[in-house]
């Protein structure tokens, strides 16, 4: 046999195998596998033999009992490890310290369908047809192919081999290959890393062969049941040769993962039988493990001889004649000598992003074997590389039709979890979402466009009148700024996400802002101030009805990681629900402590909050303190605090009636040509935050700091610190974002100009001091203002003055000296001033109050 | 060219012999009033592998399933090969030669169709008589006529089915006619534990599964329409069926343990419950009044155009007479009944017009609400009444969720389709607590009135869908619901016996009568509707105007609510552009409505 594969430890071949393999053959013709052209013999890597040596595959048996490669001696060894194998290991392996290829015991991959689906009837009945391929081959060179493929075993395991030893990505981005070295051969670390750390499986990503070897990708997509094993030979045979001495707990197993063939579940079809796909959705359901058999163990009654047979698609053909002693039915099942292999039954369910409006996500069945059982639990958003099957509806014995219809399900070979390092908290956006070559440039054509800011926020809930600077400033949310990560040097990482307060008259379309954001954003959550409680925004402990167990259910802030959480009616918030929020606006965590379950949760997802006036109207000879009431450590947690006030003024009247009015008209394609699509403005955003990720100029350095050090001028011209550090940062954000907007990866002056602009825009209105009509920013962190501030100090220092003037009189009456006050001083002074300048000087220890009597302290 | 006839007794023959020559399926057009309709017939009269019609509402998508598209066939005498079609079947033909090169696999989409939740009773009649009976799609027997006389009061006055036994057993290619013991446990959907998952309890019908074969991506979940397919009613459907055997062989067939007990029994009901039908043609309903055909819509429109303004003045006087006098809120439930969603701007649904009406008698105890009720299912083609009592709002399902284990769509009260009236009953609603269950019905309800969208449960996550319900609340106060609008009743006449009273009424009106409001409410929802710049440049004058005078009078909401009922009253009147006549008169009631709500102290509540 010219094969390579007629080889190593082939000399373990049992004497029993021959039998087994014709009665595996004889199963009923029903259950055989429909015949698909592509769908190869399933008796995988079964070197073809040249055409003369298989006129009848059925009596050469020679070619089976000389198994042609590793599957073959795999059951004898294969469970050392399992508690169900009472064979002691050393009659069967050669005794020898377990080292190098031959040592190393194969292990069955049911993931490939090693389930044996050998097809030898259908050689027989079309025997011209395979014939016709291989002989065809036959001249051009000894080519000799896999039946139904084209796979040369020979070729492809030399291409894959040349692949290991030489595929190197410089431009690699992938986690988990951070500490490896990139100029390196990639795999050839990979190798090394599993004869050090003992983990058999070599993950191989399918983009790295398509780009290396569009040829093997290709047979690797189209017959991964045959490919794959031989990937594992070639893998085996370069790790052995270069780690002779490397102890493994079986061979090493070859799992691609991301091939490209299919990214829905939806776009599944026929033509995807039996072909390597790679498909993303979220665990729905995880069944229990499920003991697998694979190889039945028999013994006769009579006379003790044993017969093996494997499970062939789930039948087993049972021995009806004992071969030593010819008694019929007298073999019995050995259930602690069959060997069985873990499986799980998982059910996925397309991703809500994924799916079509209107439309229920599908759902698809999923089997894990082996270590890869109770990896994902459900919840878990996932992608998973396996071969998809279809299998034809069991055959009932007593009636002669078939359903005509097929059982469809998924043999995984590698599960990625699309969140997983959210667990991790680690940087995220991992959530690859692919973006065709044409919607990318589609998408840069848009960013390059010099209004690409005005075009954007004008195409953000178009329904609603005006608001342009809310509208920017919503947009900014929408991107974000860069996660800066500060841990090294003790800060943590810093806040990203951008918070706004829209606060304003009711009826000025703020709900319908916060359901379009809503609706605008993949992870997006909805609450209204006056329905949810803290822990409907936390988390609450539960106990699971099924288990009993306590589990931990996430809340808005939580489920809302990395999206936009919209508050409606913040103002209705009870203050303990509000006080949760102030860990999550800055610190962008959640801690928990409750029913003994004390974690941390991430929770960085920005705010979007609306609140109507204390008075329901804005009252505009208030400060936006005294309209909101909100606590000020909470409102100086806000980037942006945005006041919708109704004009009053005709030209805008006007305006708005004629935008409403063209609403109840215009047709629906007529406003689409107006705006931008919403989907263009999805993936332009989630483009952005995945893969743009700007860095602050030297400039834009040094245009933020002068913008700082303005806005700390204003204040301090009065002797007042007016800017905090949270500005700068909140500067910072918008710059970002809005460099995000243009894909600039650097934060130019344009940007700070902007986010100057937008900042001022905003406080101009939410922090004028209606006192003296200056933009006043230490409002927003002290809850009061400048000159009220001031004139607080003026009354505590007369007051002070008054008192020291009569020291003589230690105790006083409130009333009198409330009165005694009014009338020295010029300007009116309420009783609540008085009282805080009372407050102040008891915090100084000059007096105690005690009820209505002031007593000085002495 | 294959007969109306062959079409509807021996489909698959004609699909058989089409096969293999350019796939097309054609029905001649003429046919579809001659088609039996799953609907009227009671599953057990209709013929096996007959042509059916079902008028229904999607209620849950399957998961899409791969079949055998064409396959061979070996007859095991002969060892004849012959190439069989698989479209449009559940079950092969004997003897499929699994190995076969010629074998194509195929795809085909399954969807759960129900039939449309709480259609009238009147829709159900119309359209059971307008059907043309069908020559063999009847094979009654004498003893299945007395199970009819129990069942269908209406059966009796069904003519008599024409044709012989014989004549369709001839045409028949081999189905054995089903047994008659089927057919009392097929009728009667509350016998087995198996729960059709109609949206609104106390329904009845048949559920069927559609199996479509091209195009499914263009289906919509909740989408009307009326199916034209191939009745299959196969035993061998049943999953329980074929359950015994199992134990008995040493089987580990992975596509065993695939599914739950639940989710087989849910996937795979027994046929004789939930019939399959492989649909051939399908035509999607945009309304479900049968007095109005889709086909003669534009010659209905003609000519019933100038009668709107006239069969309007006599429905606004029978509301007038069922609201006791009250010729504004009359008016006002006339605008209601004839709104629809008809765009949606970003998040914002245009065109909804929710109601409601506070001020409702209480003394007359539910009789008031409830005859009221009567009165609209009357004259639209679907309604539902939602007593929201605190057990309902408790205990109901009003959002639809998922079942994981069953893998199917839970369905809820809000499931329903298109342009159905939803009545929420809130003089029922009486002291209590809302439970959190509770608390989420009312959320729902909330959001359909503001948003016109259901938030349906998928566990670990939600989805939207929208809706296009018509709401109208009838409460005693002001609602705890939103609403579009909020007309307080003022009754004219305080009738003795209110019962007596909206009974004549009731009665009053003539069959005749009846159909013409019917005719005309669906008519003006279908009417177009467009503003002139004049018409525009007056109403943005206007605008101004009021703004100018007093900046609190109207607000932006204001002036939507405004266009809303402008735009409401002309369609009315069957007019398809707003006029300055229709404008003036729509601030008219609109001032006429508000001083109404004002004393009770309510004026910023029109914000959605």
């Amino acid at each position: 046999m010219s094969s390579p594969m007629s080889t190593p430890g082939g000399k373990r071949g049992r004497p029993s195998n021959p039998s087994t393999r014709n009665e595996a053959a004889t199963s009923p013709p029903a259950q055989r596998r429909r015949g698909q052209p592509s769908s190869n013999g399933d008796l995988p890597l079964m070197p073809t033999s040249p055409p003369t040596d298989m006129p009848d595959p059925l009596q050469d048996t020679s070619l089976f009992s000389s198994p042609p490669h590793l599957h073959h001696f795999l059951p004898s060894e294969v469970d050392m490890s399992s508690p169900l194998m009472y064979g002691t290991p050393s009659s069967r392996v050669d005794g020898t310290p377990r080292s190098g290829a031959r040592g190393t015991p194969a292990r069955q991959r049911p993931d490939l369908g090693s389930v044996r689906k050998s097809k030898q009837v259908d050689l027989q009945s079309e025997p011209s047809a395979a014939d016709g391929a291989a002989a065809a081959e036959q001249p051009a060179g000894q080519r000799l192919v896999i039946w139904g493929t084209d796979v040369n075993v020979a070729t492809c395991k030399e291409k894959f081999q040349r692949f290991l030893q030489r595929f190197i990505d410089p431009s690699s981005k992938e986690d988990e290959n951070s500490c490896l070295d990139l100029n390196e051969p990639l795999y050839m670390q990979k190798l090394e890393e599993i004869s050090i750390v003992g983990d058999p499986v070599l993950n191989i990503n399918c983009g790295h062969v398509s780009s290396f070897d569009a040829e093997l990708y290709r047979q690797l997509v189209c017959y991964p049941q045959e490919v794959i094993p031989t990937f594992d030979m070639a893998v085996n045979e370069l790790f052995f040769e270069r780690f002779p001495d490397s102890i493994l707990e079986h061979q090493i197993q070859v799992r691609p993962y991301n091939a490209l063939k299919t990214r829905n579940m939806r776009s599944l079809n026929p033509e995807d039988i039996d072909q390597l796909i790679t498909i993303s959705g979220m665990v729905i359901r995880t069944s229990q493990l499920i003991p697998e058999m694979q190889e039945a163990f028999f013994q006769c009654a009579v006379c003790a001889f044993s017969a093996r047979v494997e499970v062939d698609r789930g039948r087993i053909a049972e021995p009806a004649v004992c071969r030593n002693c010819n008694t019929t039915h007298s073999l019995a099942l050995i259930h602690n000598r069959s060997m069985f292999s873990d499986k799980q039954m998982v059910k996925i369910q397309e991703s809500p992003e994924d799916m079509p409006a209107g439309q229920t996500p599908h759902t698809t069945v999923v089997y894990a074997h082996n270590d890869l059982v109770d990896k994902v639990q459900p919840g878990d958003r996932i992608n998973i590389t396996g071969i998809y099957r279809a299998v034809p509806m069991r055959v009932n014995p007593r009636q002669s039709n078939v359903k005509s219809v097929y059982k469809t399900h998924i043999d995984v070979i590698h599960f990625r979890k699309t969140d997983e390092k959210r667990l991790h908290g680690q940087d995220d956006e991992n959530e690859q979402r692919l973006f065709t070559e044409a919607r990318v440039q589609t998408l840069r054509e848009l960013a390059a466009k010099p209004d690409v800011y005005d075009r954007l926020s004008s195409a953000l809930a178009p329904s609603i009148y005006e608001h342009e600077d809310i509208k920017k400033g919503i947009l900014l949310q929408l991107f974000g700024g860069t996660r800066k990560d500060f841990s090294q040097t003790g800060r943590g990482n810093f806040r990203a996400e951008v918070n706004i307060l829209l606060c304003g008259d009711p009826g000025t379309s703020k709900s319908q802002l916060l359901q379009y954001v809503f609706n605008l954003v993949p992870r997006g959550q909805y609450t209204s101030g006056k329905g949810s409680s803290a822990v409907g925004l936390t988390a609450y402990i539960m106990k699971d009805p099924e288990t009993r167990q306590t589990v931990l259910q996430t809340g808005a802030l939580v489920l809302s990681d990395n999206g936009i959480c919209c508050i409606d009616e913040f103002d209705k918030m009870s203050d303990s629900t509000r006080s949760v929020l102030h860990e999550v606006m800055e610190q962008q965590t959640l801690s928990i402590a409750k029913a003994g379950i004390i974690c941390q949760l991430n929770a960085r997802t920005s705010i979007l909050a609306a609140a109507n006036p204390v008075e329901s109207q804005w009252n505009p000879k208030k400060t936006t303190i005294e309209n909101i009431q909100l606590p000020h450590t909470l409102l100086s947690r806000f980037d942006l605090i945005f006041l919708m006030l109704d004009p009053q003024d005709e030209a805008y009247d006007r305006k708005l009636a004629h935008h409403l009015v063209s609403l109840y008209y215009q047709s629906e394609e007529q406003l689409e040509e107006e705006n931008l699509d919403m989907a263009v403005l999805k993936d332009f955003i989630a483009y952005a935050r995945s893969y743009i990720q700007p860095k602050l100029s030297e400039e834009a350095g040094q245009a933020l700091i002068e913008a700082y050090v303005e806005m700390r001028k204003v204040g301090s011209g009065r002797g007042m610190v007016s800017a905090y550090p949270r500005q700068l940062e909140s500067l910072i954000r918008l710059a970002e974002a809005h460099a995000k907007v243009r894909f600039s990866d650097k934060v130019e002056t344009i940007d700070v100009e902007e986010a100057k602009r937008l900042h001022r825009e905003a406080l101009k209105q939410s922090a004028t001091d209606p006192r003296t009509g200056f933009v006043d920013i230490s409002i927003l962190t002290t809850g009061m203002s400048a000159t009220a501030r001031k004139r607080k100090e003026e009354i505590t220092a007369a007051l002070k003055k008054m008192l020291q003037s009569r020291t003589k009189t230690p105790v006083m009456k409130f009333q009198q000296l409330f009165d005694d006050l009014r009338g020295q001083s010029e300007t009116a002074i309420t009783k609540d001033q008085f009282e805080e300048a009372l407050k102040a000087l008891c915090d100084e220890d000059y007096l105690t109050i005690s009820g209505k009597t002031i007593r000085l302290a002495t | 060219m294959p007969s109306t006839n062959d079409w509807i007794n021996n489909p698959l023959g004609v699909v058989e012999e089409m096969f293999g020559k350019i796939q097309v399926e054609t029905l001649p057009h003429d046919s579809y009033n001659t088609v039996p309709s799953l609907n009227d017939v009671p599953l057990h009269y209709l013929k096996p592998n007959s042509l059916v019609k079902f008028r229904c509402l999607i209620q849950d998508m399957f998961d899409p399933e791969f079949y055998m598209g064409a396959y061979d066939t070996v007859d095991p005498s002969t060892k004849a090969k012959v190439l069989r079609c698989g479209k449009y079947k559940d079950v092969t033909e004997c003897g499929v030669d699994l190995d076969s090169a010629n074998m194509v696999t195929s795809e085909r989409q399954t969807f759960y169709c129900v039939p449309i939740p709480g259609e009238s009773p009147w829709v159900k009649e119309i359209s059971s008589c307008a059907r043309v009976v069908p020559s063999t799609s009847y094979v009654p027997s004498r003893q299945k006529r007395s199970y009819e006389d129990d069942d269908e009061d209406d059966m009796d006055t069904q003519p008599q089915a024409q044709g012989t036994p014989a004549a369709a057993e001839a045409q028949g290619n081999g189905d054995s006619k089903r047994q008659e013991t089927e057919a009392p446990s097929g009728q009667k959907a509350s016998s087995p534990p198996l729960d059709l998952n109609f949206p609104l309890p106390g329904e009845k019908g048949p559920a069927c599964l559609v199996k479509v074969y091209a195009d499914w991506d263009s289906f919509k979940l909740n989408d009307t329409m009326e199916v034209y397919g191939i009745l299959s009613v196969s035993p061998a459907l049943s999953a329980l069926s074929d359950q015994s055997d199992t134990s008995s062989s040493l089987i580990l067939d992975p596509a065993e343990c695939m599914e739950t007990a639940e989710e087989l029994r849910v996937h795979s009901p027994p046929a004789s419950l939930v019939p399959r039908l492989h649909l051939i043609h399908t035509q999607r309903l945009a309304h479900n009044n049968p007095l109005l055909p889709p086909a003669a819509l534009e010659d209905t429109l003609a000519s019933t155009l100038g009668e709107m303004v006239s069969v309007r003045a006599e429905l606004l006087a029978y509301f007038t007479q069922l609201l006791l006098g009250d010729v504004l809120a009359a008016e006002y439930l006339l605008l209601h009944l004839i709104s629809n969603v008809y765009a949606r701007r970003d998040v914002i649904p245009l065109g909804k017009f929710t109601l409601n009406l506070s001020g409702c008698p209480a003394t007359a105890g539910p009789a008031y609400t409830e005859q009221l009720y009567c009165a609209l299912q009357q004259l639209v083609p679907s309604a539902y009444r939602l007593s929201m009592t605190l057990q309902n709002m408790n205990q109901l399902r009003l959002v639809p969720r998922k079942d994981y284990v069953a893998n199917r769509l839970l369905s809820g009260a809000l499931q329903l389709a298109a342009n159905t009236s939803l009545y929420l009953d809130e003089t029922q609603l009486e002291q209590g607590q809302l439970d959190p269950a509770g608390v989420r019905n009312i959320t729902a309800l909330g959001n359909v009135i503001s948003w016109q969208k259901v938030d349906y449960d998928f566990n670990y996550h939600q989805m939207e869908f929208p809706s296009n319900i018509n709401v109208l609340i009838a409460s005693e106060g002001r609602s705890l619901l939103p609403s579009d609008c909020h007309v307080h009743l003022q009754p004219q006449v305080t009738p003795p016996n209110m019962e007596a009273y909206l009974g004549s009424a009731l009665t009053a009106q003539s069959s005749s009568q009846l159909n013409k409001f019917r005719l005309y409410l669906t008519m003006a929802r279908t009417l177009d509707y467009s503003i002139s710049e004049e018409v525009t440049k007056a109403v943005e004058d206007d605008f101004v105007d009021m703004r100018k005078d007093d900046p609190q009078s109207i607000s932006a909401d204001d002036l939507h609510s405004l266009l809303g009922v402008a735009r409401l009253l002309c369609l009315s009147l069957g007019q398809s552009a707003l006029s300055t006549d229709a404008w003036s008169r729509a601030k008219h009631i609109e001032t006429l409505r508000k001083s109404r709500s004002e004393p009770q102290g309510c004026l910023n509540g029109n914000e959605p």
